[in-house]
């Protein structure tokens, strides 16, 4: 096997170099029985999965982040935790996991097989393992250095009913934990702010977390991660779907100093900025204090706070009440956040 | 957060409010005070400010959001400017968005213009000291707020003898347009909460004609919600008294004078223009500032020809009058419908700071049950 120091053509043209770099950085690893066999597809057997629950979770995402690596992570770990997110969300237990991986012209090898090692590290830290995969090679310029796209597979345990149009008058709003950080972390990490920003991504796996608070609170009606467009989003989604309206406390949602200050220097708002370890959840009054415990019983839920609820009134609205005292609309965001001029 | 959360106090905001609420019922009378500065709206509607005070306080948003007053021929030259080959354009984040007649710096960017977001013209410096065979313009913009940093930014160019940077300057001035709307007919104001920022560059002897000539009360007012209602109480004492006076509530940041060095940077590189256009406000007489020759080989408009076609406003749009405190944003014809924050007509749906974008976003405009909340 020949090794090279950075990635061409070549790799992208199916023949030995290509072999030779998937087998170099990604089987090596993934490794796991089901890619083994290296075949144009994983197989897994339908009776152990029918064992888990009674239907299929399935989903998809990509991943084009700029800085590659950042504090508290890189693209390898989003993409894992990202996807294992998108199913524990709608309860299920994430298993088996895609990889396609878009490579230009050009990259370091090294640097993929960190992502690639990083990769197979949060899947092992999560439970699931990366099964089938794929890779093409664009010229220099086709792409921005390197995109993942992971699609993953999960089981619903039977009876397990989540969902974003669920929500009910009375019902609380949950959130794990403090807001913000991956949003303001890779922001500082693409270094042209010149802010020295010791904030890191909060990228993290929340399943165990998801089982814990269903346990506790078995009668949740919805969950969300609040990845792009913050908080405010997911929120607007669920007031929408249920055809209620939300409203949070400004006071009670977790926000670390630091990001609060950073939002206040760049005239963001810190509800809209991404999270990767931070779900919305609604969940019945009785059953909030319940949760509340479990999440912060678990290492990823330890500043979890209820900041709201869901009460009769216009459709779809989110508001806020302010620190202040005062009262305002929490919209969906219309394009990107751009940071103010003064 | 120190020194932030002090600014937000629930309970001092409310014994301020009942201070107000008696305030007005001494006056006895419906009163238009206008924030001049588009950071105080943004504040304003952030915090629901407007929904904790007396019905009778009707706050209007003025003109002070630089990047909703530029026009759209001037985002048409930025484009021109844009799209010259080999050039790199860079420029506040939020000025990105702002609408020219055909197309935004976005969508530019999107066709291939190499157009860059930065945080402050020195950072547009240094990627022109990166790339000395490659043209960059910043795009310069806002108030006295700003001009000081993009003089500075001339300044060293021209000291380190850096050729290939110049300014497309923006720049306007907020006091020839507060006497434009103290000059107009229709208006009804009864005071200004006077602009922070821009004062602590100027300080608060280029407003003394609006106390002493316009006979109208002013208070210089900080960005905290704090200090706006204590801004804002300031100035229905001074009716409630009789007194028309130029007061400072925002002392920890603006002294009366002013700063002097960043006042000189201004005075060495800018000098007035004749007349500037602002979007919903039409040709303002010395409202802008432009290069000096003595630094032409920095500035955009003597280095390259541009369009330089004036554009008129939509027809349909009224930001005139909702500036002027005529009619509220959503009694606009076209709020909210043809004009969105997706597809702004209007100047003051173009950025968060302008009035209409920030009852849309924020919901000036609907009644929310605020009274419940205190």
């Amino acid at each position: 096997m020949t090794r090279v120091p950075t990635v061409t053509l070549a790799h992208g043209g199916g023949g030995k170099a290509m072999k030779d770099l998937i087998h170099d950085v990604f089987v090596e690893a993934f490794d796991n029985p089901l890619l083994r066999p290296l075949e144009d597809q994983a197989r897994f057997g339908m009776r152990e999965l029918a064992l888990l629950g009674d239907r299929l979770a399935f989903t998809t995402d990509s991943y084009v982040v700029d800085p590659l690596f950042f504090p508290g992570g890189d693209i390898g770990k989003l993409a894992v935790f990202g996807t294992v997110n998108d199913l524990a969300v709608g309860g299920a237990v994430p298993l088996y996991l895609s990889c396609a991986a878009i490579l230009e012209e050009g990259l370091s090898v090294d640097l993929l097989r960190r992502v690639a090692q990083s990769m197979g590290a949060a899947a092992r830290l999560a439970g699931v393992s990366i099964v089938t995969g794929d890779t093409k090679v664009v010229p220099r310029g086709a792409c921005d250095k390197l995109f993942l796209c992971t699609s993953g597979v999960g089981v619903i345990r039977a009876g397990r009913e989540l969902g974003a149009s669920r929500a009910r008058p009375g019902d609380k709003v949950l959130v794990n934990g403090l807001l913000g950080d991956h949003g303001a972390a890779i922001l500082g990490a693409r270094g042209d702010m010149q802010l020295e920003s010791p904030i890191e991504s909060d990228c993290a796996p929340l399943h165990g977390l998801i089982e814990a608070v269903l346990a506790a609170a078995p009668g949740t009606r919805a969950l969300r991660d609040a990845t792009r467009g913050g908080i405010a989003t997911v929120l607007n989604e669920m007031a929408a779907a249920s055809q209620v309206a939300i409203s949070i406390d400004e006071a009670a949602t977790p926000l670390r100093a630091e990001v609060k200050g950073f939002c206040e220097i760049l005239g963001l708002d810190p509800l809209y900025l991404a999270n990767e370890g931070k779900l919305v959840a609604i969940v019945p009054a009785a059953e909030a204090q319940a949760a509340l415990a479990a999440m912060r019983a678990h290492q990823y839920g330890r500043d979890a706070a209820i900041i709201g609820e869901v009460f009769e009134g216009e459709k779809g609205r989110v508001t806020m009440q302010t620190v202040f005292g005062g009262t305002r609309i929490v919209d969906m965001l219309v394009g990107e956040q751009l940071p103010r001029i003064c | 957060m120190k020194y932030v959360d002090e600014f937000r106090d629930r309970a001092k905001a409310l014994s301020l409010v009942a201070e107000i609420e008696q305030l007005v019922a001494r006056i006895g009378r419906p009163l238009q005070i206008m924030e001049v500065c588009g950071g105080h709206t943004h504040s304003i509607f952030r915090y629901g400010l407007e929904g904790m005070l007396p019905k009778e306080i009707e706050l209007v948003h003025g003109p002070g959001c630089p990047v909703c007053v530029l026009p759209m021929g001037r985002v048409d030259d930025c484009v021109a400017i844009a799209n010259r080959p080999g050039m790199i354009f860079t420029t506040f984040g939020d000025a990105m968005r702002v609408p020219g007649s055909k197309k935004n710096l976005l969508q530019a960017k999107a066709d291939g213009a190499d157009v860059r977001m930065v945080y402050s013209p020195m950072d547009a410096l240094g990627i022109a000291r990166k790339n000395p065979d490659r043209e960059v313009v910043f795009f310069g913009l806002g108030f006295e707020t700003t001009m000081p940093s993009t003089a500075l930014t001339i300044l060293q160019a021209h000291a380190e003898g850096i050729q290939n940077f110049s300014i497309f300057c923006n720049h306007i001035t907020i006091v020839p347009t507060m006497k434009a709307i103290l000059d107009s007919q229709e208006m009804h104001l009864d005071g200004f909460l006077g602009p922070g920022h821009v004062s602590m560059v100027i300080g608060l002897d280029p407003y003394e004609f609006i106390a002493s000539f316009y006979k109208m009360p002013m208070v210089v007012a900080g960005f905290e919600p704090l200090d706006i209602l204590q801004s804002l109480w300031m100035v229905l004492r001074q009716i409630a008294e009789g007194r028309c006076e130029i007061e400072n509530q925002y002392a920890r940041v603006v002294a009366d004078s002013g700063n002097a060095q960043a006042l000189t940077a201004v005075g060495e590189v800018y000098e007035l223009r004749e007349h500037f256009e602002w979007r919903g406000l039409g040709s303002i007489n010395k409202s802008g500032v432009k290069i000096r020759s003595k630094y032409a080989q920095h500035d955009a408009e003597a280095k390259y020809a541009l369009p330089g076609v004036r554009i008129e406003d939509p027809k349909a749009c009224q930001c005139g009058e909702v500036l002027k405190g005529l009619i509220r944003p959503a009694q606009c014809k076209v709020f909210g419908k043809s004009c969105t924050p997706e597809t702004p007509l209007g100047a003051l749906m173009v950025s968060s700071e302008g009035a209409c974008a920030a009852y849309y976003q924020y919901g000036g405009g609907i009644k929310l049950n605020v009274r419940a909340a205190l």
